[in-house]
C-alpha cells in the first residue's frame, strides 16, 4: 500500500493533476458572526460590516462582495467610508485606525489594507486623551477628525495618516471661545458626536457627553453657536439644510435646536420623551429626515420604557402620525437610513432603513405604507434556527427549480416589492453554469432551500415539518397580534429565532431526488417523512407506519426521548413539499442515515439500532434489520445515559481545572483551599489528575465497542449481487462497527408495482476486521465509473452504466478505502489512511473533476475530508491519493462535521453558526465573487440595474480558458426563451445542462442540438 | 557411543555402576559397565528380564541428580542417565497401560521425545503442580525485537502480535518533550511517550516496552509532528500488527549488536498462551503484514449444507458468534488477505483456499474466514 503513496512522479499525470485540481476558499455565505460595526457609502451604494474578529465585509449589488481581515484580531468598532472615494477607514477596539481601499486590478476590484495608524498624544498624556470615540471623514476626503475621550478633536491627514497638530480642537480652546455664561460648568468630557455641516464644509458640530453642543468654524477657529442640554448627550443629527439640530439623550428624550448664529437660544425648540412619562432608556442614535411632502421622518434607536420594555432591542420610526417600534430578536449593533445621496438635493426622502442586528440584517422599506421588510439577496441568517444538517444537490432541473421558487414566493408575500436598495458595484462573475440547491435542516424542524448556484446564497423556500406533529406550542400564539392602541407600538421583525419548541423536531438527514421531486427528511426522534412537491395547497392525512428496529431483541428498555405524536386527521399544507408518509422508528432514536430511491419508490433509513426499508408507493414496510450488538447497552438505552454523561462531564471539568492550573503552576492542596467534608477526597483526586498527563489508551477495537450497530450509511445500487449474469436492485448498509449488509431487492415491474410486494433478502454481510465505522459505500460499473443516480438514466440525463464488465464495490471506512469485486466479494485494492497518517475519514463523496484545459476531459474521484480538517482527493478506481489541502482547523469540530461536498468538487462548511465557507477543489467549477466598484461610475447612480447581467461581464473567467468564456454566457438568452416554451423543450435544455453525466464536455455539440430543438418547438 | 568415557572417573566404583530398578513394589539391583552401557534396547530387554515381565510394555524413567524423574526412551537419554548417575542409577518402571502420563506430560508422551517431567515420588505427584514445557513449534510469538542490525543501539523496534481478542494490547501514550541534539545545540522537542502499561496486557508481558519510553515510529512512520490523537489513531489502526520504534527510557538493557544477529533475533514469548493449546501456529510468517485484511463475508444463496469446517470454533472467534452472524444459512465467499496488486486475484485466492482448508487454525490466524 505504501507503494501507492510513493508512486513515481509521472510528469504527465502531475501536469494533468494541475489541470484538474486546485484548492480555493472562494466565498463566505451567510451572516457574519458577531458583527460589531456598520458602514454605508451613499456614493458607492455599498454596505460594510465589521466583526469582532477583525473582518471587514463589503456588500453591494448581489454578487458584489469583498472581504478583508485585519492582521490584528481585534473587534472593528467603527467603519467610515471616505466621501466619494473607494476608501474606508476602520477603527478597532485597540484604538488603531486602518485605511482600506478598493483597487481595480485586471478589471476586478480588490479590497486591501493600505495603512494603519494609532493616535499618539503628547508624552505623559493619559491613554484616554487619545482614545478615539468618534471619527468624522471630512467631505474634502483629505482629513479625518477624531473625537476622543479627553474631549479633544484631532485632525489627521489621509492618506498617510499624518497628524495635523495645528488643527487640533482641544476642549480648552473651545472653552475659551465660549461666551462667559456657558463657561461655568464643566461640560466637556468625551466627544460623543462630530458632524460636518450638510452644506458648509467649514462648519463642524461637536457634541460632548455632558450635554454641550458647539458648532465650530474650522477656518476661523471659533464657536459659531452653542447649545446646552440638561441631559447626557448620546447622539446628534443635523437636518439636511443645516438649520436644525436634533440631539438625543440618555434619559430617552430628544431635542430640536434651531441653528441661528445670531440669536443664541438657551432652550430647545422642542423636547420630547417619545415613550414617557415613566423613566426610559437612552436614545442612542437618531435620524431626522426631511421629505418632499413636508413631514419629516424621525428614526431613533432605544428610548423604551425602562421597567416594562427595557430589555427590547427597538428602533422606532415616526412619520406622519404613524409610529412603529420595530422589535428585533437580537441586539441592534447599528443602523443607517438610505436616502437621497446627492448633497445638493433639497430633501432626504429616505427610502430604506438598514438595521444591523447581532444575528441578522433587516432592511425596511420606508416608501411603502406599513414599512414592510425587504428580502436581502445575501447576508441570510443561516442560523435562524441552529443548523443540524445540510445536503447539497447539484444541477437542479429547471422545472423543479421553478416549482420550488413558486412555492417559496407564496411564503414571501410579506416582503416589500422594492428592489434591493444596496446595489453598488458591478458583478463580473459569469452566470452560474447550473442551478444548485443547498438544503439545510434546522433544530426547529424546518428545511431551508438555498440557491447555492452563485455568490449569493439566497433563500428560495422554507419547509416546515412541524404541522405533522402535535407540539406544545399553540399555533394561535404566533398570530396573537398587538392591539390597535397598544403602546409602545411594537412590531417584531426579522427571522432570527433560535428557540426551538421541541428539540425532537430537529432535522438530521435530508435526501432530495431532483428528478421526481420526492424529498425524504428524517429527524431526531426517529421520524422519517416522505414528501412530494405539490404546487397547490392541500389538506390530507399523513399515512403513518411504525418500524420496530428491535423486533427480535427482548428485554431492552429505551431510556431516551419519546417519539413525537403525529397530529391525527387531515392537515392543511401550503404549496410546496407536502408529506404523505411518516415512518416512525422504534425506539425513537436519532435517524443516522437516509436514502431515497425515487425510481423504485423506496426509502431506507437507519438509526443506532438498525435499518429499515419502506415502500412509499404501497405504503408498506419491506423489512427491518437490527444491527445491535447484544452488549451495546448504551445504544439501547439512548443518549440520556446518565452514568456516562456524568463521568464525561466530570472528566471534562477536571481537564479544564488542570488546564487552568498549568498556567498558574502553584502547589495544590494547601489546607483550607477546598472547604467542606468531601474536600479531601476531591483534593487528592485533583492531585492525581494533575500528576497524570493527558494520555490515550492504545487498544484494538473490539466487537463490544459501543455503538457498533449505529447505521452510518445507506446506498441503493442496481448491480450484480448474487451472480455475474443478472443484476438486480440492492440496498447496502454500513455500520459503525465496520459491517456492511447487502440486501437483494425484488421490485415488481411498473405494471404490477402497485399490487405485488417489494421483497428483500439478505445476500451478503461483510465484516471489516479493522472494525472502523463505514462512512461510504459505492458501486462502480464496468468502466469503473460510479453508478448514476436513480432516474438519471431514465431521464436520458446520463449514459447508462456499463453492465457488461464486472462491477466493483467501494467501501470507505473511517480508516481505509477498499475495493471489492462483485458479485463474488474479494478484495482488490485498498488504501489505508489512518494506519499511515493517523487521520480518519469524516466525509467522503464522489465528485467529477473537469479539466480547465481540455473541455471534454473529466475524471470521477473521491473528495475526502479527514478529522484533521484536510481535504484529499483519492482517485477512482485505483485509490491513489492525488492532492491534499488543509482546509479546516483540526480543532474546529463543528466545521468538520458540517462539511458537504458537491458533485463537482466544491464544498461548504460552517465557519460559525451563521456562515458557510465555500471552497473549491476543482479548477473548472469555481464560484467566487468577481466584481468592480468604480468611484467615477457612481456619479450617475441611476444607471440601469444590471444584477449579474452577462452583458457587462468584462473580465474573462480566471480559471477557464478564454475560448470557453463566451461559451458560458451564451445560454442565457436561450434560457429566457425556454421559460416560455413547452415542456419538451425544457426537457431538452435540461438534458443539455445536465451534460454527459456531469462532464461538461459535450456542451458545444449539445447546444447545437438544443437550438435545433428550440426552433422545432417554436414551429409547433 | 563412547562419549560416556569421560565421565567414568567420577565414581569410586571402578568402571561399574550400581542400578536399582523399581517396578511396582519390587526392587531389583544389578550393575552395569559404566564405560559400555550399550544401547537402550538392550537395556530395556535387560530390565524386562530382571523384573520377569518379558511381554509387558513399560515406560522407563530415572531420577537424575536433581531428583527429577526423567524418561529413558532412546540411546541419548540412556547414556545421559548412565553417565550422570552417581553413585547409583535409580530406575522407575511403569506399565504403559497403567502409566501415569502426567508424570511425563501428556503430549510429550505422544511425541516421545524431549520429555521432561518433574515428579519425585510417583504416589504424591498429582498434588504438585507440574510445568509442561511445549515444543518450540507450539509457541506463538507475541512480540519480537526486529531490525536490530539497522537501528541505532539506542533505539528498539518492537513488534506486537495481536491475536484475536483474548489479551489487550494494554498501554497508554502521552505527550511529552525530549531533548535532541541539533546543529543549534540541545533543543527540547515535543514527543510521544508511553505513559502506562496495563498489568497483564500484551505490552507489559513482553517486557520490551516500559513507561517513559519515547515512541519514535509507528509501523515505519515517524510520529514527530503528529498529534497525540493522530498517533493514537495510527496505533489503533495498526493494532493487529503493531511495530513501534522506541527509545527506551532505560538504556542499559539494549540489545548488544552481534555481527551475525539477524532481524528475527530476540523473540520473546508469552507463557500464558499455553493456556490456549489449540491456538498454535506451526509456521509464523513475519512478512504477513496485512493481518487486518481478514474481512469476513457471509453470503446467502441458500446452500447451507456446504458450510465447510471453517466455522470458527476457537475462542478467539467468539466475537463472530457474538456478532450474530447468520451462519446456518450462509454461503461462503473468500476474501483474499494479502494482495495489493491491481490485477484481480480471485483465482489465486481460491487455490490458496484449497490448500489451507484442512488447517482451520491457519485460516483463523490469517483471519480469512470463509463460510461457504
Amino acid at each position: 500500500m505504501r507503494r501507492f503513496l510513493r508512486s513515481g512522479h509521472d510528469p504527465a499525470r502531475e501536469r494533468l493533476k494541475r489541470d484538474l485540481f486546485q484548492f480555493n476558499k472562494t466565498v463566505e455565505h451567510g451572516f457574519p458572526h458577531q458583527p460589531s460595526a456598520l458602514g454605508y457609502s451613499p456614493a458607492l451604494r455599498i454596505l460594510a460590516i465589521g466583526t469582532r474578529s477583525g473582518a471587514v465585509k463589503l456588500y453591494g449589488a448581489p454578487g458584489v462582495e469583498f472581504m478583508g481581515l485585519h492582521r490584528e484580531n481585534n473587534a472593528v468598532v467603527q467603519i467610515h467610508f471616505l466621501p466619494g472615494q473607494c476608501q474606508l477607514v476602520t477603527l478597532l477596539d485597540d484604538n488603531s485606525l486602518h485605511l482600506w481601499s478598493l483597487k481595480a486590478k485586471g478589471g476586478v476590484s480588490e479590497l486591501q489594507e493600505d495603512e494603519s495608524f494609532t493616535l499618539r498624544g503628547p508624552p505623559g498624556a493619559a491613554p484616554s486623551a487619545t482614545q478615539i470615540t468618534v471619527v468624522l471623514p471630512h467631505s474634502s476626503s483629505k482629513t479625518l477628525y477624531l473625537g476622543t475621550e479627553s474631549g479633544s478633536v484631532f485632525a489627521v491627514q489621509v492618506p498617510g495618516f499624518r497628524p495635523l497638530e495645528d488643527r487640533t480642537i482641544s476642549s480648552d480652546a473651545v472653552l475659551q471661545r465660549l461666551p462667559e455664561e456657558a463657561r461655568q460648568r464643566r461640560v466637556f468630557e468625551m466627544v460623543e458626536a462630530l458632524q460636518e455641516h450638510p452644506r458648509d464644509p467649514n462648519q463642524v458640530l461637536i457634541g460632548y457627553s455632558r450635554g454641550l453642543i458647539v458648532i465650530w468654524d474650522l477656518r476661523g477657529s471659533r464657536v459659531l453657536c452653542h447649545f446646552l442640554c440638561s441631559q447626557q448627550l448620546d447622539s446628534v443629527c443635523w437636518q439636511r439644510d443645516g438649520r436644525l439640530i436634533v440631539s438625543c439623550h440618555s434619559d430617552g428624550s430628544y431635542c430640536q435646536w434651531p441653528v441661528n448664529p445670531d440669536t443664541q437660544q438657551g432652550e430647545p425648540l422642542r423636547s420630547c420623551v417619545p415613550y414617557g412619562p415613566f423613566p426610559c432608556k437612552a436614545i442612542t442614535k437618531i435620524f431626522w429626515l426631511t421629505t418632499k411632502q413636508g413631514l419629516p421622518f424621525t428614526i431613533f434607536q432605544g428610548g423604551m420604557p425602562r421597567a416594562s420594555y427595557g430589555d427590547r432591542h427597538c428602533i422606532s420610526v415616526v412619520h406622519d402620525g404613524q409610529q412603529t417600534a420595530f422589535d428585533f430578536t437580537s441586539r441592534v449593533i447599528d443602523f443607517t437610513v438610505l436616502r437621497e445621496a446627492d448633497p445638493a438635493a433639497a430633501f432626504d426622502d429616505p427610502s430604506a432603513l438598514v438595521v444591523l442586528a447581532e444575528e441578522e440584517l433587516v432592511v425596511l422599506d420606508l416608501r411603502t405604507a406599513g414599512w414592510p421588510p425587504v428580502q436581502p439577496p445575501y447576508l441570510a441568517s443561516l442560523h435562524c434556527s441552529a443548523i443540524t444538517c445540510s445536503h447539497h444537490v447539484s444541477n437542479i432541473p429547471l422545472k423543479l427549480w421553478e416549482r420550488i421558487i413558486a412555492a417559496g414566493s407564496w411564503q414571501n408575500t410579506h416582503f416589500s416589492a422594492m428592489e434591493w436598495p444596496v446595489d453598488g458595484g458591478t458583478s463580473l462573475a459569469p452566470t452560474p453554469p447550473q442551478r444548485d440547491l443547498l438544503l439545510t435542516g434546522h433544530e426547529d424542524g424546518t428545511v431551508r432551500f438555498w440557491d447555492a448556484s452563485g455568490v449569493c446564497l439566497r433563500l428560495l423556500y422554507k419547509l416546515s415539518t412541524v404541522p405533522v406533529f402535535l407540539t406544545d406550542s399553540d399555533p394561535g400564539e404566533h398570530l396573537h397580534a398587538q392591539g390597535e392602541d397598544e403602546w409602545p407600538p411594537l412590531r417584531k421583525v426579522g427571522s432570527f429565532d433560535p428557540y426551538s419548541d421541541d428539540p425532537r423536531l430537529g432535522i438530521q438527514k435530508i435526501f432530495l431526488c431532483k428528478y421526481s421531486g420526492y424529498l425524504a427528511v428524517a429527524g431526531t426522534a426517529g421520524q422519517v417523512l416522505v414528501l412530494e412537491l405539490n404546487d397547490e395547497e392541500a389538506e390530507h392525512a399523513v399515512e403513518q407506519a411504525e418500524a420496530d428496529l428491535l423486533q427480535d431483541q427482548e428485554g431492552y428498555r429505551w431510556k431516551g426521548h419519546e417519539r413525537l405524536c403525529a397530529r391525527p386527521g387531515p392537515v392543511r399544507f401550503e404549496p410546496g413539499f407536502q408529506p404523505f408518509v411518516l415512518v416512525q422508528c422504534q425506539p425513537p432514536a436519532v435517524v443516522t442515515s437516509l436514502a431515497l430511491h425515487s425510481e423504485w419508490r423506496l426509502v431506507a433509513f437507519g438509526t443506532s439500532h438498525g435499518f429499515g426499508l419502506f415502500d412509499h408507493q404501497q405504503r408498506r414496510q419491506v423489512f427491518v434489520k437490527c444491527t445491535l450488538h447484544p452488549s451495546d447497552q448504551l445504544a439501547l438505552e439512548g443518549p440520556l445515559s446518565r452514568v456516562k454523561s456524568l463521568k464525561k462531564s466530570l472528566r471534562q471539568s477536571f481537564r479544564r481545572m488542570r488546564r487552568s492550573r498549568v498556567s498558574k503552576r502553584r502547589p495544590a492542596g494547601s489546607p483550607g483551599e477546598v472547604p467542606g467534608r468531601s474536600g479531601r477526597a476531591e483534593r487528592t483526586g485533583l492531585q492525581n489528575m494533575e500528576l497524570a498527563p493527558v494520555q490515550r489508551k492504545i487498544e484494538a477495537r473490539t466487537a463490544e465497542d459501543s455503538f457498533t450497530g449505529f447505521v452510518r450509511t445507506l446506498y441503493f445500487a442496481d448491480t450484480y449481487l448474487r451472480d455475474s449474469s443478472r443484476h438486480c436492485p440492492s440496498l447496502w448498509a454500513g455500520t459503525n462497527g465496520g459491517t456492511v449488509y447487502a440486501f437483494a431487492l425484488h421490485v415488481p415491474p411498473a405494471e404490477r408495482r402497485t399490487d405485488e410486494p417489494v421483497r428483500a433478502e439478505q445476500v451478503k454481510e461483510i465484516q471489516l476486521m479493522h472494525r472502523a465505522p463505514v462512512v461510504g459505500i459505492l458501486v462502480l460499473d464496468g468502466h469503473s465509473v460510479p453508478l448514476p443516480e436513480p432516474l438519471e438514466v431514465a431521464h436520458d440525463l446520463s449514459k447508462s452504466p456499463d453492465m457488461q464488465g464486472s462491477h466493483q464495490l467501494l467501501v470507505v471506512s473511517e480508516e481505509q478505502f477498499k475495493v471489492f469485486t462483485l458479485p463474488k466479494v474479494s478484495a482488490r485494492l485498498k488504501l489505508k489512511l489512518t494506519a499511515l497518517e493517523g487521520s480518519r475519514v469524516r466525509r467522503v463523496s464522489v465528485a467529477h473533476f473537469g479539466s480547465c484545459r481540455a473541455e471534454d476531459y473529466g475524471e470521477h474521484h473521491l473528495a475526502v475530508l479527514t478529522n484533521l480538517g484536510d481535504i484529499q482527493v483519492v482517485s477512482l478506481p485505483l485509490l491513489r491519493p492525488q492532492v491534499r489541502y488543509s482546509c479546516i482547523r483540526r480543532e474546529d469540530v463543528s466545521g468538520i462535521a458540517s462539511c458537504v461536498f458537491t458533485k463537482h468538487g466544491q464544498g461548504f462548511y460552517l465557519i460559525s453558526p451563521s456562515e458557510f465557507e465555500r471552497f473549491s477543489l476543482s479548477t473548472k467549477w469555481l464560484v467566487e465573487p468577481r466584481c468592480l466598484v468604480d468611484s467615477a461610475e457612481t456619479k450617475h447612480h441611476n444607471r440601469p440595474r444590471n444584477g449579474s447581467g452577462p452583458e457587462k461581464a468584462l473580465g474573462r473567467a480566471r480559471n477557464s480558458g478564454s475560448q470557453s468564456d463566451g461559451e458560458e454566457k451564451r445560454p442565457d438568452p436561450v434560457m429566457a426563451h425556454a421559460l416560455l416554451s413547452d415542456e419538451r423543450v425544457l426537457k431538452e435544455i435540461q438534458s443539455t445542462l445536465e451534460g454527459d453525466r456531469g462532464s461538461y464536455g459535450d456542451w458545444r455539440s449539445q447546444q447545437v442540438a438544443m437550438r435545433y430543438g428550440l426552433s422545432k418547438g417554436e414551429a409547433k | 557411543m563412547n562419549r560416556s568415557h569421560r565421565h567414568g572417573a567420577g565414581s569410586g566404583c571402578l568402571g561399574t555402576m550400581e542400578v536399582k530398578s523399581k517396578f511396582g513394589a519390587e526392587f531389583r539391583r544389578f550393575s552395569l559397565e559404566r564405560s559400555k552401557p550399550g544401547k537402550f534396547e538392550e537395556f530395556y530387554g535387560l530390565l524386562q528380564h530382571v523384573h520377569k515381565i518379558p511381554n509387558v510394555d513399560v515406560l522407563v524413567g530415572y531420577a537424575d541428580i536433581h531428583g527429577d524423574l526423567l524418561p529413558i526412551n532412546n540411546d541419548d537419554n540412556y547414556h545421559k542417565a548412565v553417565s550422570t548417575a552417581n553413585p547409583l542409577l535409580r530406575i522407575f518402571i511403569q506399565k504403559k497401560e497403567e502409566a501415569d502420563y502426567s508424570a511425563f506430560g501428556t503430549d510429550t508422551l505422544i511425541k516421545k521425545k524431549n520429555v521432561l517431567t518433574n515428579v519425585l515420588r510417583p504416589d504424591n505427584h498429582r498434588k504438585k503442580p507440574h510445568i509442561v514445557i511445549s515444543m518450540p513449534q507450539d509457541f506463538r510469538p507475541v512480540s519480537s525485537i526486529i531490525d536490530v542490525d539497522i537501528l541505532p543501539e539506542t533505539h528498539r523496534r518492537v513488534r506486537l502480535y495481536k491475536y484475536g481478542t483474548e489479551k489487550p494490547l494494554g498501554f497508554y501514550i502521552r505527550d511529552g518533550s525530549s531533548v535532541r541534539v541539533t546543529p543549534h545545540g540541545l533543543e527540547k522537542v515535543p514527543g510521544i511517550f508511553i505513559s502506562r502499561l496495563v498489568p497483564g496486557g500484551l505490552a507489559q508481558s513482553t517486557g520490551l516496552l516500559a513507561v517513559n519510553d519515547e515512541v519514535l515510529e509507528v509501523n515505519g512512520i515517524e510520529v514527530s509532528g503528529k498529534s497525540l490523537d493522530q498517533v493514537t489513531d495510527m496505533m489503533i489502526a495498526n493494532s493487529r500488527n503493531l511495530i513501534i520504534t522506541v527509545r527506551p527510557a532505560n538504556q542499559r538493557n539494549n540489545v548488544v549488536r552481534n555481527s551475525r544477529t539477524s532481524g528475527s533475533s530476540g523473540q520473546s514469548t508469552d507463557n500464558s498462551l499455553l493456556g490456549y493449546p489449540q491456538q498454535m501456529e506451526p509456521s509464523f510468517e513475519p512478512e504477513d503484514e496485512d493481518s487486518d485484511e481478514d474481512d469476513i463475508v457471509i453470503e446467502d444463496n441458500g446452500v447451507p449444507q456446504q458450510i465447510p469446517k471453517a466455522v470458527p470454533t476457537t475462542e478467539s472467534l467468539e466475537s463472530l458468534t457474538q456478532m450474530e452472524l447468520n451462519l446456518e444459512s450462509g454461503q461462503n465467499g473468500f476474501i483474499p488477505s494479502n494482495e495489493v496488486s491491481l490485477t484481480p486475484a480471485a483465482s489465486g485466492t481460491n487455490t490458496e483456499f484449497e490448500t489451507r482448508v484442512p488447517n482451520q487454525k491457519l485460516l483463523e490466524e490469517d483471519g480469512t474466514i470463509i463460510t461457504l
